[in-house]
């Protein structure tokens, strides 16, 4: 395990000051309804290229909200986001879908793999919007399969596959129209210790090779494996640590 | 963007739910078959109306003496009066817009009047001048028809129908030079007719009778001049109503008939009967679209309201591709051209099943003797009306895949995940 500084990675309090892949100030998002709900409250936030962070914190604390508006799922209300130096404000829809493709890869609890369609399409989807030929497409599947250990699987439809495996074929998916970023929602909450590590390892993996990693998890475990642990409560930050695997280690 | 994947990504939903894709075409398949038939039948009536007036100078019109219905000029009414060749000479040559004029005598029908060798039958007899033909159009079987000569010199020659000849001679021989004896002389046959028109004819059919030169008739029934009707043939492009006006003007004033008299000059204007006809056929051809799109449109109506329902379960789906970087205008033309594709697929299978049986149809007819009297004719599509019949689908098809595009569109990503 690598520990930092590393170089060519800034840690955060150096990052913001520079400019870093993820840039948020006082950024602000409330539900509207009948009773509005406040979520993200001032959030200040750098993480730099090649960073790899979880995001903890109790059940509503706004950990999914924040990791959509990191998404461009959705939109906040007052503040900053800049993703990459540039502003992501009130863009068309049509400008963020070609954001997310471009830029950012998705992981999430629930899988989402599309069940008519077999693992190697389900990852080579996301080339389809990117206006790769079928061909093309379908080899990088294979590829990116092949990375996450499942070439031989890839006839396969969700339905006949372990939410372990689902997992993984949903990371290659995420990986393979080479985002700067992948963003992780629970991405093993669904899953048990032994494919939990599994999942965790290979999101590992896809970190060393340089892209930021982020991932919003409950379990303490999987956020020990990351380099930077992130506190929300009640839509604040409420710690944001280095995560140092021998302190943790130590202290436990 | 023809990527064979969004052609399979299509095949693929609308297979994954086969009855649905089935029931949803079915009225689209419903719309054009009806569309279609209902266009070929109302075109075969349209065609069978038109062979049957065929032959038929359309712009012309007939006269009949009745009997007057006001007193005028010292007469009583209830007066019968008669039409004599005078007046036919004199709308020949003075009433302007007039073609031809053909005068009629009716001669008598009885029982087997006519006979040749040991043969009889029964047949009307008539007299025409050498102008009817031009009215009522005849093919010449053999020889030729009624000519200026005959009529000067009031020759003893007849020419018969075809079924008069059928009665008489055997298939293949030429009759002409014969003499057949009817009502009591004979005659020599000069031709054998067959109406061009087997519904419409004036005054009995051509084929069912013997028509003598009007002089001869005339002098043989001691009738003096007088004429029992008259066709008149207006030049193309003149107003036959205008004509008929005029022709019924000269006769009441030449017959001491009030102007305003209504019943004393009867007048058949098969000009007027003919556009009579015409309008009917453009309120049935308007009444088959009106029907027939409408029947469409609950087709489309129903393409939509399935596509509705199949973009609400895949709201998911939806999201997953918009996470993944599908832009609003991909969903968009993957519903429209699902849309498209099942609209598309069932008109062409409904448009050639309504094709298959009008054909199927017009080949019944066909077969069927040429002299029955079936109204309908050659129930056939013409290629524009295929073709628009074809744009109206595809604009029906676009129409159903609106509604639901739109709706697929609004779907946020972020709702559509994290819906359950
Ligand atoms: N679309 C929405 N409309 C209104 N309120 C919402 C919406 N989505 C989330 N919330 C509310 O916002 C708060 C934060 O939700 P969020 O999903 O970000 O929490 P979370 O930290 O991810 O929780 P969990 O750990 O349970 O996933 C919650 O109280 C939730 O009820
Ligand atoms: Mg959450």
């Amino acid at each position: 395990m690598r520990q930092l500084p590393i170089e060519g990675q800034l840690p955060f309090y150096l990052s913001k000051s520079i400019g870093g892949m993820i840039l948020l100030e006082k950024l602000n998002k409330t539900y509207p309804g009948v009773q509005p709900l406040h979520v993200l409250k001032d959030i200040d936030l750098s993480i730099s290229q090649g960073e790899y962070v979880a995001i903890m914190g109790a059940s509503g604390s706004g950990k999914s909200t924040l990791l959509n508006v990191l998404g461009i799922l959705d939109d906040y209300d007052t503040g900053r986001y800049l993703l990459d130096g540039k502003l992501i404000a009130g863009l068309s829809e049509k400008k963020a879908a070609i954001y997310r493709n471009k830029m950012i890869g998705f992981v999430f609890q629930s899988f989402n793999l599309i069940s008519f369609k077999n693992a190697m399409e389900n990852v080579a989807l996301p080339l389809f919007y990117k206006g790769v030929s079928r061909k093309k497409r379908n080899q990088l599947a294979l590829e990116y399969l092949e990375k996450v250990g499942l070439r031989d699987w890839w006839h396969h439809y969700p339905n006949e596959l372990s939410g372990g495996q689902k997992q993984r074929i949903a990371i290659a998916r995420a990986l393979i129209s080479q985002p700067r970023i992948i963003l992780a929602d629970e991405p093993t909450g669904a899953l048990d210790s032994r494919t939990t590590d599994e999942v965790i390892q290979l999101l590992s993996q896809v970190n060393a090779e340089g892209i930021t990693t982020i991932v919003v998890t409950h379990e303490r475990s999987v956020a020990e494996q990351t380099k930077r642990i992130i506190h929300l409560k009640d839509g604040y930050i409420e710690s944001d640590n280095i995560n140092i695997p021998s302190l943790t280690a130590c202290s436990k | 963007m023809f990527d064979i994947d969004k052609w399979q990504e299509i095949w693929i939903t609308i297979g994954r739910n086969k009855l649905r894709s089935l029931l949803t075409a079915f009225g689209v398949f419903w719309g054009i078959l009806m569309l279609t038939l209902l266009l070929g039948v109302s075109n075969g009536l349209s065609n069978g109306m038109k062979s049957s007036i065929q032959g038929i100078a359309t712009n012309s019109c007939f006269f009949f003496s009745g009997t007057t219905s006001e007193p005028y000029a010292g007469f009583k009414k209830g007066r019968r009066w008669d039409i004599r060749l005078s007046d036919i000479d004199l709308i020949r040559s003075q009433v302007e817009g007039v073609r031809d004029v053909a005068p009629v005598v009716f001669g008598g029908r009885g029982t087997d009047n006519v006979m040749y060798g040991d043969k009889l039958g029964s047949f009307n007899v008539r007299g025409n001048g050498p102008e009817l033909v031009r009215i009522e159009e005849q093919n010449m079987l053999y020889g030729r028809y009624i000519n200026e000569i005959d009529i000067s010199q009031k020759r003893k020659v007849c020419v018969i129908g075809k079924n008069v000849f059928s009665a008489f001679f055997k298939e293949g021989t030429n009759p002409c030079g014969l003499l057949i004896r009817c009502n009591g002389q004979y005659y020599r046959i000069v031709g054998v007719t067959k109406g061009v028109s087997n519904n419409i004819s004036l005054g009995g059919r051509s084929d069912d009778m013997v028509v003598l030169p009007i002089t001869t008739m005339q002098q043989l029934y001691n009738q003096g001049d007088v004429i029992h009707f008259f066709g008149v043939r207006a030049h193309d492009h003149y107003d036959i109503a205008k004509l008929e006006e005029n022709i019924k003007d000269i006769l009441k004033s030449r017959h001491q008939i009030s102007p305003t008299d209504p019943q004393a000059v009867v007048s058949i204007n098969i000009g007027e009967m003919f556009k009579t006809f015409m309008y009917l056929f453009l309120g049935i051809s308007i009444l088959t679209w009106i029907v027939g799109v409408g029947t469409l449109l609950a087709g489309a109506i129903g393409v939509s309201n399935i596509m509705l329902v199949s973009v609400r379960e895949r709201t998911k789906e939806i999201g997953i591709r918009r996470a993944l970087g599908a832009k609003p205008s991909n969903i968009i033309s993957q519903i429209m051209t699902e849309s498209l594709v099942l609209t598309a697929l069932a008109g062409f299978v409904g448009f050639t099943l309504g094709v298959g049986i009008l054909a199927l149809i017009d080949q019944i007819i066909a077969n069927a003797p040429a002299d029955s009297d079936i109204f309908l004719q050659q129930l056939m599509i013409d290629f524009k009306v295929g073709i628009s019949a074809a744009a109206i689908l595809l604009f029906f098809g676009l129409l159903a895949g609106l509604l639901p595009a739109m709706r697929a569109m609004q779907i946020k990503p972020i709702e559509a995940l994290s819906e359950e």
